[in-house]
């Protein structure tokens, strides 16, 4: 499949749904994909299904603060050097690239990637969402090793990690990361055909695609976006989702630490929706609570959406006095595993609240 | 009593109010000089009430001049667009997204240089004073007069910005420059397309605010003036000469407080039709609701704080083409009492029609009587629908809600609205703009780095506040009605004690006298 202007602009409406306010806006990235597309270069997804079993998947992604990168936008050429350090390092070229990532701009990053260089895209990711650890991913999960990475920044240093674990790899990269400015592009998780095939969570630059397009059908022909949003999930790997709250920001805490984006958003409810909704977000949005009561809870998704227009709203661009509406959805089954759980279940997180899957919460 | 003033494409209108109470109200033509159209329209005003310009205690001014500019590509200067940031940012260029047209009338005169810094305040690459030499050069050899520069994070350190303002002044001593750390926030190409846009109205600015001046020190009116600002508070004028892009969109937020405060209504669509354009917006607890991310203003992506609001073009002044079955976008604009047919002119436009039609009875209707009957009725056919359908688009369900009627070119609606619950034309409708900006509010703002160190965040959020609110009493709001508007956090991570750039914006109502 060719991605049109078109899909670029469902894409970023979805991947920002899935982004659950992280992963950063995607505008930057999309505009990035539709200079690629005025240029002439064609951006061209293929279905994890159809790819050969020793092909070489390079996923490619920016790893760093979204409130950095709204600012200091890239050269465009970070992600590239990446993906070509490391194929320098396997002694192979990659057949294709692919998103660890498919919420905010890192659905967006390989896509550049892709074109720039003529190689397809893989419909497929490794978080399903977004997330803010490196390790935090079903290829990691089910056992590819993220190293050798290659990080890269603007004017072309390039550090090369050979980790001994996943962990151990954002740990290292992460410092790499801040020293150049809080905002990197990364080549990781380097693997075969076959692998993909068994870790990567199938189809979801479509299914972001999708999402964008019922919201804005939706919009276009005055049904309720959020009720079209809700009754499309049933037919994808994610199942199921609910309206969990609705009402007005009264509160936005929010700082850079360690290259995160670290906050806290509060809700007042409005209409049926009483006391306040507590939502702590470290880059994404990780539990919501309500008195104390967990009303979601990481990895299922919890997403903030404008109520009057129901756009998703990242973190860096929540603001006091926003109406909003707060939506959860289930995530495909291959995340929700102990060993997944283990790797990006709210434990991961610091919190202390079990996982409990949105459709037992109350 | 207090006077207010809106300086639309078409019209200028004013209303004197007492109070909440509209004492009267009138239009004039706007004049290509814009003065000459506000002392007309003050005369007009002064002359119906008898009213002694020493009553008048404030005169306050909102205007779409800069939109309008902006928008039809008029009056803008050539501008030298200066990036600081390289070797980041290169992957998009200065005026990327931009409307292909608009950035063919600034010129497209980009130039990035190194420089900028990261978010904890390390530089990104030293300035590069040589390039900006350069850079100074070829505008000098090009003529340009205004320059837009922005910094990579100079909401979180100017200085870079700040250097380069004094290398390029010393190379071309008369260039009007503007800073993006004074027009905008965190958040890189919003704020560049902002400052720029700025830039390209460095000269309409000086001489728009100069006639605002001229107008009113011809009356003899010394009471002070303000001009009203995108968030409907008010500015004073030095501070629009230097920032005339902080007007964009004051014109909607203006006449939707206007039309609710006129019709008494809070839960609402507000449909403000112009000369040109009808601007279509919700009301919700007689606020405008707020855009949520970037607004378009003119097709160029931005990061004020704005009311959503839909621009069709339909407005009296709209040409009528193919029998009806197509209106504007253009307009004849301010020259309608020329050019119409009603008016003698050769140009059939949306108040022809409505007069044809015996709807209104404006200009010479025997001007207009060869008009066939089929050609009024598709054009009535076709304003309606276009109303009909920015409604529909702008409303947020299928509920049918009650839709206000503001604005000079309210007579081009004259049927019900499929989308609307019931229509109102409130009295003084065609002056709501001029109405939102006399009862617009002041701001007071706090805008500086604390340090987190030995306190915390709610104390130093609440101290915030207060003083904020202290300042809006000061600029003239009322203490009772001031209430926090925005409140903005940028963590500055690179100075010890957590330090963490606040802003905070607290806005009241204007005691007058």
């Amino acid at each position: 499949m060719k991605l049109t202007r078109e899909h670029l602009a469902d894409l970023a409406v979805g991947a920002a749904f899935l982004g659950t306010g992280g992963g950063g806006d995607p505008y930057v990235g999309r505009l990035m994909v539709q200079q690629c597309l005025d240029e002439g270069c064609e951006v061209e997804l293929i279905d994890p299904q159809d790819i050969a079993d020793d092909w070489l998947v390079v996923p490619t992604a920016m790893m760093g603060a979204p409130t950095v990168l709204v600012e200091k936008i890239p050269s465009g050429e970070e992600a590239i050097a990446s993906l070509v350090r490391l194929e320098k390092r396997l002694g192979r070229m990659a057949h294709a690239t692919m998103p660890i990532e498919i919420g905010g701009i890192n659905s967006t990053i390989p896509l550049v990637v892709g074109a720039r260089l003529g190689l397809p895209i893989v419909d497929a990711d490794g978080m399903g969402r977004a997330f803010p650890f490196l390790e935090m991913e079903t290829f990691g999960v089910y056992g590819v090793s993220g190293s050798p990475m290659a990080v890269s920044n603007e004017w072309g240093d390039c550090a090369l990690i050979e980790a001994v674990d996943n962990r151990q790899m954002e740990w290292l990269s992460r410092a790499v990361a801040i020293r150049m400015g809080g905002c990197a592009y990364i080549a990781e998780y380097a693997m075969s055909g076959a692998e993909v095939k068994r870790t990567a969570i199938p189809n979801t630059l479509t299914l972001a695609i999708r999402i964008g397009e019922v919201l804005r059908k939706a919009h276009d022909e005055h049904r309720n976006p959020i009720e079209a949003l809700l009754g499309f999930l049933p037919s994808t790997l994610y199942r199921y989702g609910r309206v969990i709250f609705s009402g007005k920001i009264v509160d936005v805490m929010r700082e850079t630490r360690a290259g995160f984006t670290m906050g806290k958003a509060l809700i007042e409810g409005i209409g049926h929706f009483h006391s306040q909704m507590e939502i702590e977000i470290q880059n994404e949005n990780l539990i919501a609570r309500v008195d104390g009561k967990v009303k979601a809870i990481v990895p299922d998704l919890i997403s903030i959406m404008n109520t009057e227009t129901a756009e998703p709203i990242t973190s860096e661009n929540l603001r006091y006095g926003q109406r909003v509406t707060v939506v959860a959805v289930s995530v495909p089954e291959i995340m929700r595993t102990p060993e997944a759980l283990n790797v990006f279940g709210p434990s991961c997180f610091g919190l202390k609240e079990p996982f409990t899957s949105i459709e037992e919460i109350d | 009593m207090r006077i207010g003033i809106d300086v639309g494409g078409t019209n200028t209108d004013a209303a004197l109010m007492d109070g909440p109470a509209v004492v009267a109200a009138c239009k004039s033509p706007t004049t290509a000089d814009v003065g000459s159209g506000i002392v007309a329209v003050l005369r007009k005003l002064l002359d119906m009430t008898g009213v002694s310009v020493s009553q008048i205690q404030a005169v306050m001014i909102g205007t779409t001049h800069f939109t309008n500019a902006v928008v039809e590509r008029k009056r803008l200067l050539e501008v030298a667009a200066v990036r600081l940031g390289l070797p980041a940012t290169k992957g998009l260029p200065p005026m990327t997204d931009w409307p292909r047209d608009l950035a063919d009338t600034l010129g497209r005169h980009t130039f990035m240089l190194r420089g900028g810094h990261e978010f904890d305040g390390r530089k990104i690459a030293p300035l590069d004073e040589a390039g900006l030499i350069g850079v100074a050069r070829t505008i000098r050899m090009r003529g340009l007069r205004s320059a837009a520069v922005t910094s990579v994070f100079s909401p979180v350190t100017p200085e870079m910005e700040l250097r380069a303002a004094e290398i390029l002044k010393n190379e071309v001593p008369d260039i009007t420059l503007s800073l993006s750390h004074e027009i905008g926030r965190v958040g890189f190409l919003e704020r560049e397309n902002a400052s720029i846009m700025n830039a390209s109205l460095a000269d309409l600015s000086q001489k728009v605010v100069s006639s605002f001046r001229n107008a009113l020190r011809e009356l003899s009116i010394e009471a002070p003036f303000y001009i009203s600002q995108n968030d409907g508070t008010l500015m004073t004028p030095d501070y629009v000469e230097r920032y005339p892009v902080l007007t964009f969109a004051s014109g909607p937020t203006n006449s939707m407080r206007g039309a609710a405060t006129l019709a008494g209504e809070k839960e609402a669509m507000v449909v403000d039709i112009g000369g040109t354009t009808s601007d279509v917006g919700m009301l919700m607890q007689g606020f405008p609701r707020e855009s949520a991310v970037a607004v378009d203003i003119g097709g160029v992506r931005t990061n004020f704080r704005m009311p959503d609001v839909l621009a069709i073009g339909l407005g009296g002044g709209s040409l009528v083409r193919d029998e009806g079955a197509r209106i504007g976008p253009d307009s004849v604009g301010y020259e309608i009492t020329s050019r119409a047919l009603v008016f003698g002119g050769d140009t059939l436009t949306t108040t022809d029609i409505v007069v044809a039609a015996g709807l209104e009875d404006i200009g010479d209707r025997f001007r207009v009587a060869h008009i066939p009957a089929k050609t009024i009725e598709t054009a009535l056919d076709t304003m309606h629908r276009m109303v009909d359908e920015a409604v529909d688009r702008m409303k947020t369900s299928a509920d049918p809600l009650p839709v206000i009627l503001v604005g000079g070119g309210n007579i081009l609606v004259s049927r019900d609205l499929p989308s609307a619950s019931k229509v109102i034309r409130p009295e003084n409708a065609s002056v709501a703009n001029a109405i939102g900006a006399a009862i617009a509010q002041v701001g007071g703002e706090v805008d500086r780095i604390f340090s987190l160190e030995g306190t915390s965040r709610e104390v130093v959020l609440t101290g915030a506040k207060v003083e904020a609110s202290e300042r809006a009493a000061r600029a003239g709001a009322d203490p009772a009605s001031v209430k926090i508007m925005d409140i903005e956090e940028v963590p500055l991570a690179y100075l010890p004690g957590s330090a963490t750039r606040i802003r905070v914006k607290a806005v009241g109502d204007l005691v007058i006298g």
